[in-house]
């Protein structure tokens, strides 16, 4: 039995240690949210973030993690669409088909985290998610957007 | 005029919905999944929760096929088709809305099933999402249903005020008797007007009267694609299901001969090794988790079979034989006499160009989920085809199709993986049938998914072309050496043994006519088909021929001595439109003016899918090789727009897929098998390598083009004419990513 912080609540998971934190939000916790797409750490799809920064969750074991950390998954980045990324792509209706969004919105976030306005090449390094519909120049013009709604105290 | 009977197939359809976990109630069920927390549980009462809905809907007066109207005013619009992120789902809606003069801020949609359409006498129309055909393909119909439903929400306001038809019209969901300003709305008459007949004509607008249609409207789909809520084929959930994933014999053809279960049969979750068809081998468990690590630890041995022996090199070796053969080669095109223009010709420019395979790799792997008992099968997937899902769906399970049904899921992306092709729905329903009264979800893992594509096909492409003493283009012989799709995938649509869209781009006449006048021409094509699945892949063979067109063009430009543009613009001085969308780009993009230091321009021109499409790439090459792609103006005609910020978005979007495919995309061959396993071998383009897009919709109006596909036929030749611009270095052999774009 493994206990993780999980969106701000202590939540108790009981299957083996080597599952990776992905299939454990997936299955355990049924937070479908996080995609799976490439299993190895390549895509982006399963970005939640730990401690604030953004992580592949596909390449997390479950027994690498204890209840001190943090754990956010894009159902905890917000409970009504109101972070500021969320209002940013709702008006430039970022997402396509919409499977990468989350990992994409999670690493986003992660970014402003420590970035609060980063610049085109900060997004180029830091966002380095997959999307096979070809959403990245609103995507890019999406974290802009959030920055000004952050500004203007939209969220 | 009032039915005496009520509308009994309507009922039929909701006693069909009814059952678990049926079409209507889909949505809720779904998406009542769990909170923040993860609180899976609340699954277990999603039954009930169905039928729940299915009582709502029951409520719900259905005007027509078409257009469902809440007491409330909420519309809710049927959408055949299937959304993937093209944003169809919006169009269509905005299709039968502009007809319907509903109000634009209380539409809904909801996917029929293909289950339905048929028990419904095709009432829906086709349900395949491919083609670019989703609007062009049913704006007819669509709104011709939106229409006859406002007719008979007048007509039922009108019998309802004891006036005349005529005295009433409608907006915005209401209707205002003129003449003495009374009104009611659409949601207080939808009842009475379900029960009336639809009008036996009715007109559609003008368009220059459309009011929605042409409007950069949102997307009706976006929210809970921004919380994670959106719910995916892959993940899906019901009570009681169990997850499954699957290998099948990696090389084309092969079998499966044995596999040894008593290592992993004991490892957690285990429920079941199984035989699937007679090629895969599945591990059905608790978790998909559970599945897929034991299903890693299986001993398999294959059947190899006859194609074990089957490389790159060899399949090259078959399509270098077609590019000089006579032996099974079929004319596309054909003008003059081009033997005769090119022994007369003052220079002779020659070039032989390459495209490879290459996979759909949409986002989200394939899967389905599968119910079945002995005298039912249910199927919930991501498709771009549910009828074509329901077929599958209905021979896997050995039932007939009355007693099948599929049911629409979220597509986590298509490119045309999901419409031809449910080898995923079979398995799913193979496993299923093993596992009677069991839903079982079967996912693929990425390697499964680039090991069993449907791939682009691979052809070769030798153009010859003669030149008079003026730098006239005075003959040209194209020879696609290669693949038919249509050969595999669907013979019905052949002709007399040729492929058609063998030549999209390059044929006389239609959706995929040449751009260009010239004199003594020959298209032709050596069929050469090797063992390697190949499918529709967005945009098609479009992509490749404006490559092989949009490339040899550039060189005859440069043979000539003339100007990139000029060269262009007198061939397509009988093609205003292609002309257009060229003189369009080539403005905006400020071509014949100097542009930034170091950087330089390439341009194309193509007709794809109905639509004209043009692109300006300007590029810089450093000197170690690095390509960047700093700016694309792209321009489209589709003749109407019907939602131009939907239309910017794929024209976006199909740079990405282009040029994905132009720097990356290639699946080689070795041992019948393909190479690439995952997006680490198989990369796609990210964000650090997207240019700025300048987008120009310029819609001329008088016909429906497509607007998924074509701009990715101009992606890639105007990136290679602006690094031949670059570097003088004319690339012929893709991807990029094998190429030295060095100088020199
Ligand atoms: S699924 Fe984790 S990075 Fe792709
Ligand atoms: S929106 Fe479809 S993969 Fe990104």
């Amino acid at each position: 039995m493994a206990r993780i912080n999980l969106n701000g609540k202590l939540v108790d998971v009981d299957v083996d240690g080597s599952t990776p934190l992905l299939w454990v939000l997936r299955e355990q916790l049924g937070l479908t949210g996080t995609k799976y797409a490439c299993g190895i750490g390549t895509c982006g799809s399963c970005t939640v973030h730990i401690n604030g920064e953004a992580v592949r969750s596909c390449l997390v074991p479950l027994s690498s993690l204890d209840s001190s950390q943090n754990i956010t998954t894009i159902e905890g980045l917000s409970s009504d669409n109101s972070h500021p990324l969320q209002l940013a792509w709702k008006e430039l209706d970022v997402p396509q088909c919409g499977y990468c969004q989350p990992g994409m919105i999670m690493s986003a976030a992660a970014l402003l985290n420590k970035n609060p306005a980063p610049s085109d090449d900060d997004i180029d390094a830091n966002v380095t998610n997959i999307c096979r519909c070809g959403t990245f120049n609103r995507v890019r013009s999406g974290i802009h957007l959030a920055v000004d709604i952050k500004k203007r105290g939209g969220a | 005029m009032k039915k005496d009977i009520i509308n009994v197939s309507r009922r039929d359809f909701l006693i069909s919905s009814g059952k678990v976990g049926a079409g209507f109630s889909l949505g809720l069920y779904l998406t009542a999944c769990s909170d923040e927390t993860g609180n899976a549980s609340k699954l277990s009462n999603g039954l009930t929760e169905s039928s729940v809905v299915n009582q709502q809907m029951a409520q719900t007066p259905e005007v027509n096929a078409w257009v469902m109207i809440q007491p409330d005013d909420t519309v809710i619009i049927r959408i055949a088709r299937s959304e993937m992120g093209q944003g169809t789902l919006t169009g269509l809606a905005q299709l039968v809305a502009e007809e319907l003069e509903c109000d634009w801020s209380k539409v809904t949609t909801e996917y029929p099933t293909p289950g339905a359409n048929i028990k419904r006498d095709n009432v829906w129309g086709s349900f395949s999402t491919g083609g670019s055909q989703g609007i062009r393909g049913s704006h007819d119909y669509v709104r011709k249903g939106g229409a006859v439903a406002r007719h008979m929400l007048i007509e039922a306001a009108a019998e309802k005020w004891g006036v005349d038809i005529t005295e009433c019209n409608a907006a915005n969901s209401i209707i205002t008797h003129v003449p003495t300003a009374r009104t009611t709305t659409y949601g207080q008459v939808a009842t009475a007007a379900s029960e009336l007949f639809p009008p036996e004509q009715i007109e559609l607008k003008d368009p220059k009267d459309w009011k929605l249609i042409g409007q950069p409207v949102k997307r009706l789909d976006t929210d809970d694609k921004l919380n994670g809520k959106q719910i995916f084929g892959a993940d899906l959930t019901m009570p009681g299901m169990l997850n499954a994933s699957i290998k099948a014999c990696p090389v084309f053809g092969g079998k499966l001969k044995s596999f040894d279960d008593s290592k992993v049969r004991t490892m957690p979750g285990v429920r079941k090794v199984l035989a699937v068809n007679d090629d895969a081998v599945a591990v059905v468990a608790d978790t998909w988790w559970q599945a897929n690590t034991a299903l890693d630890k299986l001993p398999v041995t294959w059947d190899e079979g006859t194609n074990a022996n089957v490389t790159t090199a060899s399949i090259d070796k078959m399509l270098d034989e077609g590019l000089t053969s006579s032996d099974k080669v079929f004319i596309g095109n054909q003008n003059g006499d081009v033997n005769k223009a090119l022994k007369g010709a003052k220079k002779i420019v020659e070039a032989t160009y390459r495209y490879p395979y290459q996979n759909h790799a949409t986002m989200e792997p394939m899967n389905a989920t599968a119910l079945w008992t002995k005298d039912k099968c249910d199927v919930w997937c991501p498709t771009q085809n549910g009828t074509a899902a329901l077929h599958a769906a209905s021979k896997a399970a050995g039932l007939p199709i009355e007693q099948c049904d599929v049911h629409k899921i979220h597509l986590g992306g298509g490119f045309g993986r999901r419409g031809s092709f449910h080898d995923f729905v079979e398995q799913a329903v193979a496993i299923a049938k093993q596992l009677p009264g069991t839903p079982v979800k079967l996912l693929w893992t990425r390697e499964e998914d680039m090991a069993h594509g449907h791939y682009h096909p691979i052809t070769k492409c030798k153009m010859v072309a003669g030149l008079d003493d003026q730098g006239n283009l005075t003959g040209l012989h194209v020879r696609i050496s290669g693949q038919s799709i249509l050969a595999a995938v669907n013979p019905k649509w052949m002709n007399n043994g040729a492929d058609t869209f063998t030549f999209q781009g390059m044929l006389p006449e239609g959706d995929h006519a040449i751009s260009y006048s010239i004199p003594n021409l020959l298209v032709d094509h050596a069929m050469r088909n090797p063992p390697v699945p190949p499918g529709f892949w967005r945009g098609v063979n479009a992509n490749q021929n404006a490559i092989y067109m949009e490339s040899f063009i550039d060189e005859l430009a440069h043979a000539a001595g003339k100007d990139p543009l000029a060269f262009r613009q007198k061939l397509l001085q009988k093609h205003p439109k292609n002309l257009a969308v060229l003189n369009a780009v080539a403005k905006k993009a400020g071509w014949g003016k100097p542009a930034e230091k170091g950087i330089y321009r390439g341009l194309s021109v193509f007709k794809a899918f109905a639509s004209y499409v043009a692109a300006c790439a300007e590029v810089s090459v450093d000197d170690k090789g690095q390509l960047k792609i700093h700016r694309i103006v792209a321009a489209t005609d589709p003749g109407y727009a019907v939602n131009p910020q939907q239309i910017e978005a794929q024209v976006e979007g199909s740079f990405v897929f282009g040029l994905s495919a132009l720097l990356y995309g290639e699946c080689t061959i070795k041992g019948g098998a393909v190479e690439q396993s995952n997006f680490h071998n198989y990369p796609s383009m990210l964000i650090s390598e997207m240019p700025k897009v300048d987008v120009i919709v310029m819609p001329s109006g008088g016909f429906w083009g497509g607007i998924g596909e074509p701009t990715i036929a101009v992606a890639a030749p105007a990136v290679l004419n602006a690094i031949f611009a670059a570097t003088g270095k004319r690339i012929r052999q893709f991807p990029l990513k094998n190429v030295d774009l060095r100088a020199g």
